[in-house]
């Protein structure tokens, strides 16, 4: 069962159009609510005009800013509806609520809203010098979370500090140093579903959310704590989500889908994106600006690092925050480094709020540091492969938190890179001109992730009986597409020695019924919602023997389970079936025993730490996954145009539990980075207002202009993992837009430190090179 | 102010006839999704940008939100609902060809339409026609596998009907 590629469970329902996402339960009776957005990325609200929009037929109410409590999740800087002024292009000023969604429309566009421009903070370095506007005037009175630091009087979030080893020390013993700035504007995740939420308050007070999400059971807490609601009558329901890759941990249109039932007397109402509000109103893939030092021996041992992350994290710090901490727990790459200075810092801007990216952080990073690791080879003179082979982490090193490495909290990486050098065929070129215009070059990149959830992030598994011995798993995590709940279900055949048929999964989460799972992101979900399953599992094998022991009159411990029976371990053909058992035994007079069998299960992540405020020491995740990736490409020195030829991923992923779709799941994070890293990104203009918020400006990769994609794994047991299996359903991403811009700056030879890795950029490059300037 | 005139039309979708009282000014898309139910076309864009609408108008691809309900009157519908047990439905749940299935509807009405007028479709054929759709999950390397196991039993069967 472990390792087959199972069909995932929802799979039928996919291809006939029955799978359902919020927006399909839209029902009659429910109200439409528009989002009326800013025009300004920085302005004074002057005055907002309801008149007219409320002469619309069929308009219920008109929301503005006014008294509402300040949001988000580390530090609650962020009106749920801006009040007084606006810090970016698509913030929400004003919700109308109307009867369909063509009065909404009708009555939005009504919305007269007089603005008083402010000036615009259009990049983190612009946000910290000196005299920049301020786009937080209180920042210094906002409430905070533990380990957030915000630092009044700028336009500085949160920064995290990494003081690691004795920077005197790594420099003196550095022969050769390179230092790399790199940089890249806020994106987007441009899921399909743009994101849908629909509230409704009872009589009785029971508040009924159906969101698009990956986070229902935050939703729940988080409108219970800034509202004032009992958290028990804060009920979300999140069915199939159409998409996520981090974009829906937030939590936006929840609160205002809230609100605005609240506004009209509770009844259900429901807001739902438009592609342009998905893409600048709702939250966004997060930008940066990076200076990063490093130092080797002659040999190429890398002694020292000194790394800048501005991370560019919008008007508001929402979840971007945690993104710079992971930025900075995971900052060097996945290299031993004694020495390591980093502040890691999200920094505010005039763009659309950040939050977290299928990797959270890590592709941000890597590109910073692969990036790096290449300009140093380069001048080492050495092998690109060799010189990440040397420095590869290994059990025995410290993160740069200082976390100590071991057997089962890492993986190979440099299995991993050698196995790819044998599959990209390094060892025959690496650049090689094929004619007098064409170039073909090969590029590479390290990868390494760990989590950064909460500490005390915890999931929980409810397994009940059906009458024919078959079971429900109920399990918190969110099926965002990552096919999890379908590898639950492995996991629990397994464990039952049961045909997979007989496990029913429940694929909605409503968090009134189904016990909490802190967050479907981290790739945590197999390991955390799995470690669950196996204990409930476990507490349903108790329970079976239990009963089994007195029908079959032995003692408990001479039980199995498995096959559809509890059986006698040295006699199996003394049994009871466990459908004779799953709802009680009932002997033949009529006296029963036992009962319907539950099964209950959770996990919490042990030993986990903030992190220090002066050295950032602590840590932040259970294990680390690493990997090593590849791209060739084709390159056009005449028109700058490339062609992606092959990617290629070797990653440590612990235990393949679905083959497929393991292999699914990383080929489809290494396109999305492609995608990225190839032509994805927001254009601004001078107002720092988005100039592409739609899919037809806004491009991302379309079929067939897909390379052949070739993943490997290795497989290094995490001992305390479901069997042994690590996270990976973002790493496949990490490496991608280094590895590309590393093939392209062979091809090109010229270093291309900047995201999207479009031909005009390499363009501009190429003759910035040749005449000083453009 | 608004627009309230509506009228009574005539659609048939999935061999059906349903009479529907709607705006002219209702776009296919709307009318499925919202009076009859048929939800299995997804919005991504309205803006023709995306694909996750499409459904067949006499066996043709068409993105439903840029056509006009009132326009397929007198016109063969056919959603995702109204496709049952098609080889294309069952190469992409074999091939993985989806994961959070959102596209999915959009992507098999394509690919079945495809198969359908193309039975040996050439790789610059299936380019052309996936390229109006986009996945955001996949690589399309699973699409394009699914496509083109239904495309060889094609000329597998072709080539027997030869004999
Ligand atoms: S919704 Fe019709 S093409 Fe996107
Ligand atoms: S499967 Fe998610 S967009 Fe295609």
């Amino acid at each position: 069962m472990i390792g087959n590629s199972v069909i995932r469970k929802e799979a039928w329902d996919k291809v006939t159009g029955a799978a359902k996402y919020t927006n399909d339960y839209i029902k009659a009776g429910t109200l439409h609510a528009k989002l009326v957005t800013s025009r300004y990325a920085h302005a004074k609200i002057k005055e907002i005009d309801t008149r007219a929009a409320q002469t619309v037929p069929g308009v219920r109410a008109i929301l503005t800013g006014e008294g509402l409590p300040l949001t988000g999740e580390d530090l609650r800087d962020r009106p749920p509806i801006a009040f007084e002024k606006v810090r970016y292009h698509g913030e929400v000023v004003a919700v109308v609520v109307a009867d369909t969604l063509v009065q909404a429309e009708k009555a939005a566009n009504l919305v007269r809203i007089t603005y008083e421009p402010l000036p615009v903070v259009g990049s983190p370095r612009e946000a910290l010098k000196e005299g920049a506007p301020l786009i937080h005037e209180q920042l210094g009175s906002y409430q905070k979370g533990i380990g957030t630091y915000p630092e009044p009087n700028t336009n500085i979030a949160h920064r995290t500090k990494i003081r690691k080893g004795n920077m005197e020390k790594g420099w003196a013993e550095s022969d050769v140093v390179v230092e790399a700035n790199i940089s890249f504007s806020p994106s987007d995740h441009a899921a399909m579903e743009t994101r849908c939420a629909i509230a409704e308050i009872r009589p009785d007070g029971y508040i009924m959310i159906h969101a698009s999400s990956q986070s229902p059971f935050m939703i729940k807490k988080l409108i219970s704590s800034y509202f004032g609601e009992d958290v028990g009558k804060v009920i979300v329901h999140t069915p199939l989500v159409g998409g996520a890759y981090g974009g829906k941990t937030p939590v936006q249109l929840e609160l205002l889908a809230y609100l605005a039932s609240k506004a009209v007397g509770g009844r259900k109402v429901s807001i739902w994106n438009t592609r342009e509000d998905d893409i600048i109103t709702s939250p966004v893939h997060i930008g940066l600006e990076a200076t990063v030092k490093l130092g080797c021996t002659n040999d190429g041992y890398l002694k020292a690092a000194e790394i800048l992350y501005l991370f560019d994290g919008g008007a508001y710090s929402d979840k971007a925050i945690d993104v710079s901490r992971a930025g900075a727990v995971d900052c060097t790459g996945p290299y031993h480094i004694e020495n390591v200075w980093c502040d890691s810092l999200c920094v505010y801007t005039n763009h659309p709020y950040a939050c977290p990216f299928r990797g959270f952080g890590h592709g941000e990073l890597s590109f910073a540091i692969e990036r790096t690791m290449d300009l140093l080879a380069e001048k080492l003179q050495m092998d690109r492969l060799e010189l990440r082979m040397k420095n590869a982490i290994r059990p025995g090193h410290t993160t740069p938190t200082q976390v100590l490495l071991n057997n089962s909290n890492v993986g190979n990486l440099p299995k991993c890179i050698k196995r790819l050098r044998e599959l990209i065929h390094w060892d025959d070129w690496q650049r090689i001109e094929i004619d007098a215009r064409t170039v073909r070059a090969k590029g590479v990149s390290c990868i390494w992730k760990t989590s950064t959830v909460d500490t005390d992030a915890s999931s929980g598994a409810i397994l009940t009986f059906n009458p024919d011995g078959s079971i429900n798993l109920i399990s918190g995590v969110v099926e965002i597409g990552t096919g999890t709940k379908t590898i639950l279900a492995q996991i629990l055949a397994e464990k039952m020695k049961m045909d997979i048929k007989d496990i029913h999964v429940k694929m909605e989460v409503d968090t009134q019924t189904t016990p909490e799972h802190w967050k479907t992101v981290a790739s945590r979900g197999t390991f955390m919602a799995g470690r669950a399953v196996l204990e409930a599992a476990d507490d349903a094998i108790r329970q079976l023997k239990e009963i089994a022991s007195i029908v079959l009159r032995t003692p408990i411990e001479d039980l199995e389970v498995g096959y559809g029976k509890v059986f006698l371990r040295d006699d199996p053909t003394i049994y009871v079936d466990i459908k004779d058992i799953a709802y009680g035994y009932k002997y033949p007079n009529g006296n029963a025993i036992g009962g319907q069998i539950i099964g209950l299960g959770n996990y919490i992540l042990r030993h986990l730490t903030y992190l220090d405020k002066e050295t950032g020491a602590g840590k932040p995740g259970p294990e680390w996954t690493v990997g090593a990736q590849a791209v060739e490409i084709e390159f056009d020195k005449r028109d700058y145009t490339y062609k992606i030829i092959r990617a290629v991923s070797v990653i440590d992923i612990g235990k393949v539990l679905n083959e497929k779709a393991a292999i699914g799941q990383v080929i489809g994070a290494m396109s999305m980075g492609l995608s990225w890293a190839s032509r994805e990104t927001f254009l601004f203009d001078r107002y720092e207002r988005v100039l592409n918020p739609q899919l037809r400006t806004y491009r991302p990769l379309r079929f067939g202009e897909h390379p052949e994609y070739v993943v490997e794994f290795v497989e290094t047991p995490q001992i305390d993992a479901p069997y042994g299996a690590r996270g990976a359903g973002e790493h496949g991403l990490i490496g991608m837009p280094a590895a590309l811009a590393n093939a392209l700056s062979i091809a090109a030879e010229v270093p291309l430190n900047e995201l999207p890795l479009v031909p005009e950029l390499i363009w501009r490059k190429k003759k910035g090179e040749h005449h000083g300037s453009i | 102010m608004e627009q309230t005139t509506k009228c009574e039309m005539l659609l048939t979708v999935n061999g059906e006839q349903h009479s529907v009282i709607a705006r002219p000014a209702d776009t296919l898309l709307f009318v499925l999704r919202t009076i009859l139910g048929l939800t299995g076309a997804k919005p991504g864009c309205l803006n023709g940008d995306c694909g996750a609408c499409t459904v067949l108008v006499n066996d043709v691809p068409i993105k439903s939100c840029m056509i006009l309900a009132i326009e397929t009157v007198e016109k063969k519908i056919t959603t995702i609902e109204g496709l049952k047990h098609t080889p294309i439905q069952q190469a992409f749940v074999e091939h993985f060809a989806f994961q959070c299935g959102y596209c999915t509807p959009g992507f098999i009405m394509n690919a079945h339409a495809l198969t359908k007028k193309h039975p040996l479709a050439s790789d610059e054929i299936i380019q052309e026609w996936l390229q109006s759709n986009i996945c955001r999950c996949t690589s399309y390397k699973e699409i394009e596998e699914a496509v083109k196991t239904v495309l060889a039993n094609n000329s597998a069967s072709l080539n027997d009907n030869h004999f």
